[in-house]
């Protein structure tokens, strides 16, 4: 059971795209997107998933929401378990649940109005009374910032920005109270992302609502996240509150990733930490540690066993976990990176 | 600056709808194209005569008059008579309207199967589209005519048999476009946002999937009804389609056949007619798919 204030608790979830092959079709192997992934969400909190393309980020989005139904896991949403849900049952529950996409280019219906966005929005989950809709559609579209006399215009007649300000108008129109961000604001100019961030920090203290936030922007995820989790191939490397993370990050794969942030403070000379290779295939993943392939600190043990999200009391609090067997030897210097 | 955006801004944003705009563009696009625009010319005066020439002529078709067999071209018979002395140009005034009616609807029943076919395949996938699409397969793998000969073989000769049996070869055509295209409507972001929001399925097609796949449809369907008509023309032809004394131009064409050598215009007139019905067909079909086609500009 989900404590009361876990709203969203996602245990083992695998998804597994399988590749098929040969003469007739058969299963040849599978990508491992997501491989046994367990965390959970707490009302009102915004949770950040981070991690480089294809480490499975967006998949998970999708599975928790089963826009793809995933291969094995649960997903208790308020209680209920999303996965086992019948696809008419699971309709309904949409309503709480509600998904940002990345590009607000692909994202609505190019040949609906606003107006036809929302109102089909309502009708589907069937909010508001009809005659209430209208009022509801001027109310939406304030509160996102657009102006009443948009509201019969078309997508193309709009700016990027203003597009993704319909998209979570419509998220918005069935009174969520969970919304996943997939990428929500990456493909929106720098100056038009601090506006719509800011626009959903609002909404959330508003509203009330909760967020999944995916993002491969730390200075985003900085920005809105109260926790945060660190994805690489398909599995949780660290998760923390976001102060925890940022400042004292055990992973030496969060570490690699926050050395990449730029600083702009051109005089200041920081550790950069370049990783050999590339990102190994989610077809055929390392053994053991997914990481070790491409790790500093990397060990005879790690390429065998598969580290555990695990704490240490000493080093780190507040349920900050770190899927590393080193935590203890890097930060006491007892391990030297080996590049 | 601010004299730039006024000049730019449309008068009344309001009334700026992308379906009447693409409209608009394809219009445009089409009216360059002189081709098509002459077939398309024709269809409609072809249309229009189906219609309205059968009450301007002032001869049965189907009465011999055994005196007048076989006469050429004159001001009384413009297109002479045939073996049994009737009219030709009457008998092709009052074909038209069997012709365009197997082309109109034999293409309409075929898209309405092969469309729900396609999308249904596209959609779901997985077994459906498998089952659905090999059977698809198996219609295709025939060419067009032999299969309708089939059809019309096991069905008996008659007009509405000619349609059905096109109509079944039209379906596979359609459902193999309708499938590619909703692939690739179906993995845009706004059928998974709708999805998300708990849109069936049937809401999802017809809302949100078919309006945006219908431009390979109206094109296939203006370029399938020039097939169709060649195809039932030439049932008609091998005696499987109108029977005698029905003024069909591929049965007229069939008869005249006979007296090629000494009086071809039994023979040429039909074959004229139904040159110019597929002609016309294939002219506008082919700008259609120009005009429609965004990589092309105007």
């Amino acid at each position: 059971m989900t404590t009361p204030q876990q709203i969203l608790k996602v245990q083992n979830l695998k998804q597994y795209f399988p590749i098929k092959g040969g003469i007739f079709g058969r299963k040849v192997n599978d990508v491992k997107a997501v491989d046994d992934i367990s965390f959970e969400v707490n009302a009102g909190e915004t949770l950040s998933i981070v991690g480089e393309s294809g480490c499975g980020k967006s998949t998970t989005g999708r599975a928790i929401l089963r826009l793809d139904n995933p291969t094995s896991g649960t997903v208790e949403f308020n209680g209920k378990d999303l996965v086992s849900l019948s696809k008419k049952e699971m309709r309904d529950m949409r309503k709480d649940l509600q998904i940002i996409f990345q590009d607000p280019y692909a994202s609505i219906n190019p040949r609906q109005t606003v107006r036809q966005i929302l109102n089909e929005a309502m009708e589907i989950q069937n909010v508001a009374p009809k005659k209430d809709r209208e009022e509801r559609i001027k109310e939406l579209m304030k509160t996102v910032g657009l102006g009443e006399h948009q509201i019969d215009r078309f997508p193309h007649e709009f700016s990027g920005g203003q597009r993704q300000r319909i998209g979570i108008a419509r998220a918005l129109s069935v009174d969520p109270k969970m919304i996943i961000c997939d990428e929500s604001v990456s493909a929106l100019d720098v100056s038009i992302q601090a506006q719509v961030l800011n626009l959903l920090k609002k909404l959330q203290r508003d509203l009330d609502l909760t967020y999944l936030f995916i993002s491969h922007d730390l200075g985003v995820v900085r920005h809105i996240s109260d926790r945060v989790l660190v994805m690489y191939l398909g599995k949780i490397v660290e998760i923390a509150d976001k102060k925890s993370l940022f400042d004292n990050p055990k992973h030496p794969y969060t570490r690699t990733l926050l050395s990449a942030i730029p600083v702009p403070d051109p005089t200041k000379r920081k550790e950069q930490i370049i990783l050999k290779g590339d990102v190994p295939s989610p077809i055929d993943p390392p053994e053991g540690c997914r990481f070790h392939t491409r790790c500093p600190f990397a060990t005879d043990k790690c390429k065998t066993d598969d580290p555990e999200l695990r704490t240490n009391d000493d080093l780190m609090k507040d349920g900050h976990r770190a899927a590393c067997h080193y935590i203890e030897e890097i930060e006491s210097g007892e391990m030297q990176p080996n590049y | 600056m601010a004299e730039t955006t006024v000049r730019h801004a449309p008068k009344d944003p309001k009334r700026i709808n992308p379906y009447l705009e693409n409209f608009k563009t394809a219009w445009r696009k089409l009216r360059q194209n002189y081709l098509a625009m002459a077939g398309g010319i024709l269809i409609v005066f072809f249309i229009i005569t189906a219609f309205v020439g059968p009450m301007l002529t002032s001869l049965d078709p189907n009465m011999p008059n055994v005196q007048a067999r076989l006469q050429g071209p004159s001001s009384e018979h413009w297109f002479g008579t045939d073996h049994h002395g009737r009219d030709i140009f009457t008998r092709i005034i009052h074909g038209m309207s069997i012709t365009l009616y197997i082309g109109f609807l034999s293409v309409a029943i075929g898209m309405v199967f092969g469309v729900a076919l396609g999308i249904v395949s596209g959609y779901y996938g997985k077994a459906i589209d498998a089952i659905i699409m090999r059977t698809m397969d198996v219609l295709l793998a025939f060419p067009g005519i032999l299969l309708a000969l089939g059809i019309v073989a096991v069905l008996g000769p008659s007009i509405n048999n000619v349609i059905i049996a096109i109509s079944i070869f039209a379906v596979p055509v359609f459902a193999r476009i309708v499938r590619g295209s909703t692939l690739a409507v179906r993995q845009l972001e706004y059928v998974d946002a709708v999805r998300a929001l708990g849109a069936s399925d049937f809401r999802i097609i017809f809302r949100h999937i078919l309006p945006n796949i219908m431009s390979p449809i109206i094109v296939q369907a203006t370029l399938f009804i020039a097939t169709a008509v060649l195809t039932a023309s030439g049932l008609s032809f091998l005696g499987l389609g109108a029977q005698p004394p029905t003024p069909e131009w591929g049965a007229m064409l069939s008869a005249g056949r006979n007296y090629m050598w000494e009086h071809p215009h039994v023979a040429l007139f039909p074959g004229i007619a139904i040159v110019l019905v597929v002609l016309a067909f294939n002219l506008f079909g082919d700008g259609v798919r120009d005009a429609l086609d965004p990589k092309l500009k105007a």
